[in-house]
Order: structure tokens, then C-alpha cells, then sequence
């Protein structure tokens, strides 16, 4: 059993039985974390660079910590306070860091398409840690692990996506790989924030009232606005989207089932979701972010095995 | 196909290891035994099977150890890994470790490393099915041998378990 491509550059290139073998790996590695000695020695001979052109907590974290437990040796890069503010280019940058022999590459970028690019040019595997308004191959693969883990299968399961599906890379990651297990989802938001075509080319059903996707769904997974990658005004304030679209307490109370509630992070508290949902037992934002280490330790330990050898 | 124990045979040879395992660690306050996944979980099995019909008022401590993380042919193809459980302390326990064939000691090796993980035992022994002499590629020895038998490196040992299980040499 393998992976069926060489890089993990989005959940578009995987199969379903990619997916499965991942989430089933996963499971092992959670195993390994509880244990009192939470390392193994599976990747001592592999060296990887963590290269985030973007700020991240949770991502860039959670890989170093998975990398550290199989016992990789890791290097950290970071834009801000390297020879990129000198000018220096993406593909310089890393030939540069590659010549100093490095296996694997994981990357985030603000630019959609960078780790494709990389791809192409570059001797390395490439694992996508988020890629502008593309993709999030590992939150997406963390997010099924955690609804796995909760409700057994993903198997007719249905999912709503509620917020900024426009500039979410969760989301797209999300669509694809909740599809591939036969998954149904539900985009919800203001229109304003929901692409007019992704009905048609995505087979997503489209919800513009928040409750009937709540009323309808086994989770939901709220996503974060993205202010940062919205160059015009989509909703009219925080205040009103938080009105319209926000998740309260009494919402979730009031559709008369016990459903789940995600969320990518960072949070916007009293803005996409409420302070009292963020932290009631309904939640699995910690259980997600406990989840992604064990998801990253599997796709760098399925990847490094994957890689040829001359 | 040369059958190297037959299914009378089998089950004899199952039934001397346990008690052979009971002679050396009776009543097993200390004990704990630990199946190696994927082979050695069938032959564990049994043999702690046998242990609780004979002792049904003693407790036995049995655990499953996967060792894929812990393999030096990672390189070499990608093995799967399975289910890892044991649901008690290893700290200054004696440990016995079951596999089916010992042959190269490379898994025993991998084994010994994934079980130091999850504490210091006091003393780790090892209990095979199947010995292939001569092929070993680490200083391993078995402390109980159902079988010892010679092989060349072409040939391969397969245990068998189905309704009349046996042990083959092809």
C-alpha cells in the first residue's frame, strides 16, 4: 500500500483509497501520542524544511511538532526576517535551502499555485500547507480524521460549510475530500462570499440561511472571515455578518439535535461563531487541532516512503 | 512443499511453549505478554488461550505491539501499520515476546525498540513459533522455540491457519 502521487500539493490529486490510507495511518500515530515516550524513529534520515511565506500558529506548529516526532531533523523559514525582503525569488530561495540537501519541503504561500510551481522545478517532495485561495490539503485531511473519529465513517455524513467559502482554502479542500468519501455538503453564507458558480461545478448544495443548514447537517464547520484577502466590501460590517451569519448558542439549541461544530482557526470570537459555542462540549476545534499532528505525522511518514531511491 | 508441523504436531507444540511459558513465569504477577502484529497475534492468541483455560482464576497480561515506525527498511517499500495495544505498564515487568518465525532478528530488533518506548521493562524474553537457523543478521536468539529448522534464503516458512492449521517450508 502507497500513496498514489509523490507530493501532497492538494486533496484534488488524491484517490479515496489515498485518503483512507492516510486517515488509517493517522489513527496509529494518535496511538503513539498518548503513549509516555511520543516519538518513533521512522524519519531519522530525512531532513525537511518548513517554509512559511504566510503567519501561521496551528500550521506551522503542528507540522514542526509531527516532523520532531518521527524524529526528523527540521529547519524553520519564515519570510519576514530572511533574504526574501533583500528580493530574493521563490525558486532561489529553495534551490538554495535544497542544496544543502533537504528531503522534503512543507510550504504555505499567498499565492495560489505556489507549491505546484515548486513541484515542477524542484527535486523535493512538496507538501502544501496552505496555498492562497487554493488549497489546505492537511486541515482538510484533520477535519474528516476528527468527524471519523466522532461519527464512525464520513459515509453519508452531511457537512455544512458556513462563512468566507470565497477566500477559503479550507473550504475547497474540504469540498473535495468530503466528496471523495462520500460525504454531502452544504456551502452556506451571504452571497456575497459564496462563488456563483459552485453549485454547478462543485454538485455542493448552496444555503444562504445559516439555521437550515444548522437544521440540516451532522457538523458544521465554520470558517473564518478572511479580511486579509478581501480587496472590497462584501458584507457591511463584522457586526452585521455576525447577526446574520454568526453561530449562537441559542441557534444551535433551538434545531432540537445534538450536531458538532468545527472550526480551522484562528477564531473570531462574536464574530463567525460565539464565545459559548467556540467552548461548549458540541466543539471539536480542540479535538482538531490535537487531531493534526497525528494527520501530519502520517502524510510526511506516507510521503518520505513514497520518495525514489537511486 | 515440505510440511514442517503438521496440524497434530502444531498444536502439540503450542501446548509445550505454554507450559513451558507457565514453568518460567507462574502465577505471572510480574508477566506480561506481548504479541508482535501482524504474524505473531495468531500464535499469542493461542498460546494465551491455552494459558486461561488452564489458570481461569489467574489474570494474564496480554498486549498487541505494532513496529512498523520502528523498522530499518523504510526505504525498502512501505509497510501499513496496525493496531498497537497494551493496556499496561511495561515499567520493570518481564516481558515475553511472541512472533511466529524468527528469521533475520530484524523485526525483534524493531520490537525491542517500540517496547523501551513505552517504559523500562525488567527483563525481556522471546518466544518463536518457527526458528529458521543460520539466517540470522542480528545477535537474536529465541528463550522458547516451538520448531528450530534449516533453510536456505530462497526459501520461505508460511504458518497456515486455517481449519487444520500447519506450518509449510516451500
Amino acid at each position: 500500500m502507497q500513496l498514489s502521487t509523490k507530493h501532497l500539493l492538494g486533496i484534488r490529486d488524491l484517490s479515496a483509497k489515498d485518503i483512507q490510507l492516510i486517515l488509517d495511518t493517522a489513527t496509529q500515530f494518535k496511538e503513539v501520542l498518548q503513549r509516555p515516550i511520543k516519538k518513533v524513529p521512522s524519519l531519522r534520515d530525512v531532513t525537511i524544511v518548513n517554509l512559511f511565506y504566510e503567519n501561521s500558529t496551528r500550521t506551522r506548529i503542528s507540522f514542526e511538532l509531527a516532523e520532531k516526532r518521527l524524529s526528523a531533523d527540521t529547519i524553520n523559514f519564515t519570510a519576514s526576517g530572511s533574504s526574501v525582503s533583500k528580493g530574493e525569488t521563490l525558486l532561489d530561495t529553495v534551490n538554495n535551502i535544497l542544496s544543502m540537501k533537504v528531503d522534503i519541503v512543507v510550504m504555505r504561500h499567498s499565492a495560489s499555485g505556489a507549491p505546484h510551481f515548486l513541484a515542477k522545478h524542484i527535486p523535493a517532495v512538496i507538501v502544501n500547507a496552505g496555498d492562497g485561495i487554493n488549497e489546505h490539503p492537511t486541515q482538510a485531511l484533520l477535519d474528516a480524521f476528527s468527524i471519523r473519529e466522532k461519527l464512525g465513517t464520513l459515509e453519508g455524513k452531511k457537512v455544512a460549510i458556513i462563512g468566507d467559502i470565497m477566500h477559503s482554502r479550507v473550504a475547497l479542500s474540504n469540498i473535495y475530500l468530503l466528496q471523495k468519501m462520500g460525504a454531502e455538503v452544504t456551502v452556506a453564507g451571504p452571497p456575497t462570499l459564496i462563488p456563483k458558480y459552485i453549485r454547478e461545478s462543485f454538485n455542493v448544495n448552496v444555503e444562504y440561511d445559516v439555521k437550515k443548514a444548522l437544521r440540516w447537517c451532522d457538523v458544521a464547520n465554520v470558517l473564518r472571515i478572511q479580511l486579509e484577502r478581501q480587496n472590497q466590501v462584501l458584507f457591511s460590517s463584522l457586526r452585521e455578518y455576525s447577526l446574520a451569519f454568526g453561530i449562537n448558542k441559542k441557534m444551535l439549541d433551538d434545531i432540537g439535535k445534538e450536531i458538532y461544530i468545527m472550526h480551522p482557526g484562528p477564531i473570531n470570537r462574536g464574530v463567525e461563531i460565539d464565545s459559548d459555542v467556540a467552548d461548549s462540549s458540541q466543539s471539536l476545534i480542540l479535538d482538531q487541532v490535537e487531531n493534526g499532528v497525528a494527520v501530519r505525522m502520517a502524510v510526511l511518514y506516507l510521503l518520505a516512503g513514497n520518495r525514489d531511491y537511486e | 512443499m515440505v510440511t514442517i508441523l503438521d496440524t497434530y504436531q502444531f498444536d502439540l507444540t503450542l501446548r509445550r511453549l505454554t507450559h513451558q511459558l507457565i514453568e518460567n513465569h507462574y502465577p505471572f504477577t510480574d508477566t506480561c505478554f506481548i504479541g508482535l502484529q501482524p504474524r505473531g497475534i495468531q500464535v499469542s492468541e493461542k498460546i494465551i488461550g491455552y494459558m486461561r483455560e488452564l489458570y481461569p482464576e489467574l489474570t494474564i497480561k496480554y498486549g498487541k505491539l505494532d513496529i512498523t515506525f520502528y523498522r530499518d527498511d523504510h526505504r525498502a517499500g512501505l509497510h501499513v501499520p496496525t493496531e498497537t495495544e497494551i493496556p499496561f505498564s511495561v515499567e520493570n515487568k518481564n516481558i515475553v515476546l511472541i512472533d511466529d518465525v524468527l528469521y533475520t532478528g530484524r523485526t525483534i530488533r524493531a520490537a525491542m525498540d517500540a517496547l523501551v518506548d513505552y517504559g523500562r521493562p525488567a527483563k525481556v524474553e522471546l518466544a518463536i513459533l518457527i526458528d529458521r537457523k543460520y539466517n540470522r543478521q542480528l545477535p537474536i536468539q529465541p528463550d522458547y522455540c516451538g520448531k528450530a529448522i534449516d533453510s536456505t534464503i530462497t526459501q520461505k516458512v508460511k504458518v497456515l491457519w486455517d481449519e487444520a492449521p500447519k506450518v509449510v517450508l516451500y
